[in-house]
């Protein structure tokens, strides 16, 4: 077995200084360090946006409210959506698959260390970049201003006569390092899994996280990409005098549009595809069972990854598209509903007559499965441009992304971490806290993303500050302002718990979860080399095969 | 671990990958394309739209002696590169000193193109709405060819001094690799520009 360390006394001594720790993380190339360094700074941009929020939806709590200012919650709703897609989602999912991906394979790193670890501090300072926005956003002339144009920055706020100062220029600046970071780690995780698996990985003996991620990654090559020209593009507008989204001048602000959304859709699947990912590994192991239907999965993601390319005016059937782009796009976009469906009877029929155990991870994947399929029925209805056309740019979209992205990505995020905490610390998450965690949250997850379906239904638009009282808006805006407030106790209690339990949690041991992928072949947590001896694999559930030697699955694959 | 089941392959010298510079480069490559995609949509959408003069009827010549040197020089990458892969080090070197003359000359005919636009004709970036696309547009593309002479140049600067050797060949290829990359676009920009948007 490969779980015998080597010992190296020189590089183990114990009480060195603290500036020599930070000086190692700072300098580190290790996959599963870059990728602890992902996910604890996507987790400080995941609790600035949610202060964000909820400064948003204190100020939405009642009418003729007056917390914030008009300009401010203009600048809170831009950054609150910047910040959770590009600092907090991205980073903490390419995080997961930085840790994970090497060691489900039998690798000892990615393809590229030094690239993997450049591509993070990209990130990193484009985070930087968005939030000194708030200095430096009027330059030497003034106190600061935070981007203020929405995170889908439409033209023409983001001319310089309606945008002046540099704050689009941090915004836009910003989303381009960590667009270049993204496609770095998408390139190094696509090299890794084709040139770094375990003799006798084959294709199809890869874990499905693994091939989710190789998909995504394949999608981010060509998503995040045409949002990074479209940015070079604006900041020639702004500081070339280029006409690109100059109306004035012959340019066109709804070519933005199609530019942002190409990118923008197909950014929703590369945020859910790992989340399946995720998914797909915990339910067998929760569930005693191997997952149903291995190679459909894998057909599935991979007709998700070429439909969801051609779904994105979806988003701009309010700006009056013609009769057959309407029609394309409404069927296009319906017909992604079907390989994912597929997953979810996939997911169901892997349960189905497994010896289901209820721990905390499984708990947020059943919640996982149940949002997500509500999240896809609203995203049906709004696929159908004459409904959109009714309900475009109200409440009600605004509720339904965020079934997608709270019910569906943060929920399979929460059961990562309580899977994975244990392999990569060393120690169990409290199981009675994690419980908690989980009721509290669906408690709150569902005032606030049920109720808010209503007021969009009864007109209420997006993006507005505030709204007279006596249209009916009023109670349903604070149910959902008390959800909110529920599910930040909830994220606090999952907090304390992360940070607790880092310190007392129980010694996890190498597997506590008697699981059957390679990562649980190794010490928790893991060696910086992983593998002592590099290992072979005979089939999907490698350690399955090590504990059953008188029953392996490649006796059926 | 390498107890795990029984494996059931063969040598482990059989379980060969493909090697991680060759998909990289053709993962970029792939990103590449996307970001030139964007800028010749925008290209294309934006024909004919400039609300003021110059258009490209009036101002465009078609650089057929640079195009040539260009395309060119993915002939001769190539043969260095194969020169190097049978051990060639010395005729490797000439083709690979070809290679950047003929990039730096087509890179020559860009600068005097701009030039003859800016001081002739008045095109600047800011002009109109041609200006914008097309600088970009070409822009783009030197942008490219440009770090492309850097890295040809590097290597040529480790080949003068005789460090790169028969065992590099796969790293000469990723260069190459994205040297061919650089004249493919020319031929969509080529088309686009000189060809369909006149």
């Amino acid at each position: 077995m490969s779980t015998e360390a080597i010992t190296i006394e020189t590089l183990q001594t114990a009480g060195k200084p603290w500036t020599e720790t930070v000086h190692e993380w700072v300098t580190t190339v290790d996959h599963k360090r870059v990728g602890i360094l992902y996910i604890v700074y996507a987790l400080l941009f995941l609790v600035i946006a949610g202060v964000e929020a909820m400064m948003m939806r204190i100020q939405l709590m009642h009418s003729h409210n007056t917390f914030v200012s008009p300009q401010a919650f203009n600048r809170l709703f831009t950054m609150h959506g910047t910040t959770m897609i590009f600092f907090v989602a991205m980073p903490i999912l390419l995080g997961f698959a930085n840790y994970l991906v090497p060691l489900m394979i039998g690798a000892r790193d990615m393809a590229f260390p030094r690239l993997n670890a450049f591509s993070f501090w990209l990130s990193a300072m484009g985070g930087l970049l968005l939030y000194f926005s708030i200095l430096g956003g009027s330059g030497l002339y003034g106190a600061g201003n935070a981007p203020d144009v929405g995170w889908w920055a439409y033209a023409p706020l983001t001319a310089k006569a309606f945008s002046p100062g540099h704050s689009s220029d941090y915004w836009t600046i910003a989303v381009m390092l960590s667009g270049f970071g993204t496609v770095g780690t998408a390139i190094n995780i696509i090299a890794t899994i084709l040139c770094l698996r375990c003799p006798g990985m084959h294709l199809g003996r890869m874990p499905l996280l693994v091939w989710l991620n190789l998909v995504m990654s394949g999608m981010v090559l060509i998503t995040i990409t045409p949002l990074t020209a479209a940015q070079f593009m604006l900041l020639v507008d702004r500081y070339l005098g280029g006409h690109f989204f100059d109306t004035q001048a012959g340019g066109s602000a709804v070519l933005w549009m199609h530019f942002f959304w190409i990118f923008g859709h197909p950014e929703v699947y590369v945020l859910i595809l790992p989340c399946f990912a995720f998914v797909s590994e915990i339910i067998p192991v929760f569930s005693r069972k191997p997952i149903f239907g291995y190679p459909v999965m894998v057909g599935a993601t991979v007709c998700i990854g070429f439909v969801s390319m051609s779904v994105w005016a979806h988003h701009m059937f309010t700006i009056g598209m013609n009769s057959y782009a309407n029609s394309f796009f409404t069927i296009t976009t319906m017909a992604v509903g079907v390989p994912t469906g597929i997953k979810i009877f996939n997911w169901l029929g892997t349960m189905w007559g497994g010896r289901i155990q209820f721990k905390t991870p499984m708990l947020f994947c059943i919640g996982f499965l149940f949002q997500f399929l509500i999240a896809g029925l609203t995203g049906i209805m709004l696929a159908s441009a004459p409904f959109d056309w009714q309900l475009g740019n109200s409440y009600f979209v605004v509720a339904h992304f965020h079934y997608v992205i709270v019910g569906g990505i943060l929920f399979a995020l929460f059961a990562a971490f309580y899977y994975w905490y244990p392999k990569i610390t060393g120690r169990m998450l409290n199981e009675r806290l994690g419980k908690l965690h989980f009721w509290l949250f669906v408690i709150g997850f569902h005032a606030t993303f049920d109720t808010m379906h209503i007021p969009g239904i009864l007109g209420m638009p997006r993006r507005i500050y505030t709204y007279e009282p006596g249209r009916g808006w009023d109670t349903w805006n604070l149910i959902v302002s008390i959800g909110t407030a529920i599910q930040t106790i909830a994220i606090l209690i999952f907090v304390w718990n992360l940070l607790s339990s880092y310190w007392k949690g129980a010694r996890a041991g190498n597997d506590p979860w008697d699981a059957w992928t390679l990562e649980w072949s190794v010490s928790s947590p893991p060696q910086a080399y992983n593998f002592a001896s590099i290992p072979a694999v005979a089939s999907r559930r490698p350690l399955w095969d090590l504990k059953h030697p008188e029953d392996p699955d490649s006796r059926y694959e | 671990m390498s107890a795990i089941a029984n494996p059931v392959i063969g040598q482990p010298g059989a379980w060969i990958l493909p090697y991680r510079g060759k998909v990289a480069m053709a993962c970029l490559i792939v990103a590449e394309s996307a970001i030139f995609t964007i800028f010749v949509v925008a290209y294309l959408y934006y024909l004919g739209k400039s609300v003021a003069g110059p258009t490209p009827a009036q101002v465009l010549e078609t650089p057929i002696f640079y195009s040539v040197c260009l395309l060119g020089s993915s002939f001769t990458i190539h043969r260095a590169a194969k020169l190097l892969e049978r051990g060639r080090r010395d005729r490797f070197l000439v083709w690979w000193l070809l290679t950047i003359v003929l990039g730096g000359l087509f890179l020559y005919g860009t600068g005097q193109e701009w030039h003859r636009l800016i001081y002739d004709h008045g095109l600047t970036i800011s002009a109109n709405l041609f200006g914008t696309t097309y600088y970009s547009l070409v822009g783009l593309h030197a942008s490219h060819l440009v770090a492309g002479l850097g890295m040809l140049v590097i290597v040529l600067r480790f080949a003068a001094t005789g460090r790169v050797a028969q065992e590099h060949s796969a790293r000469i290829e990723v260069i190459s690799m994205y040297w061919h990359f650089v004249d493919a676009v020319w031929v969509v920009v080529f088309m686009v520009v000189y060809v369909i948007g006149r």
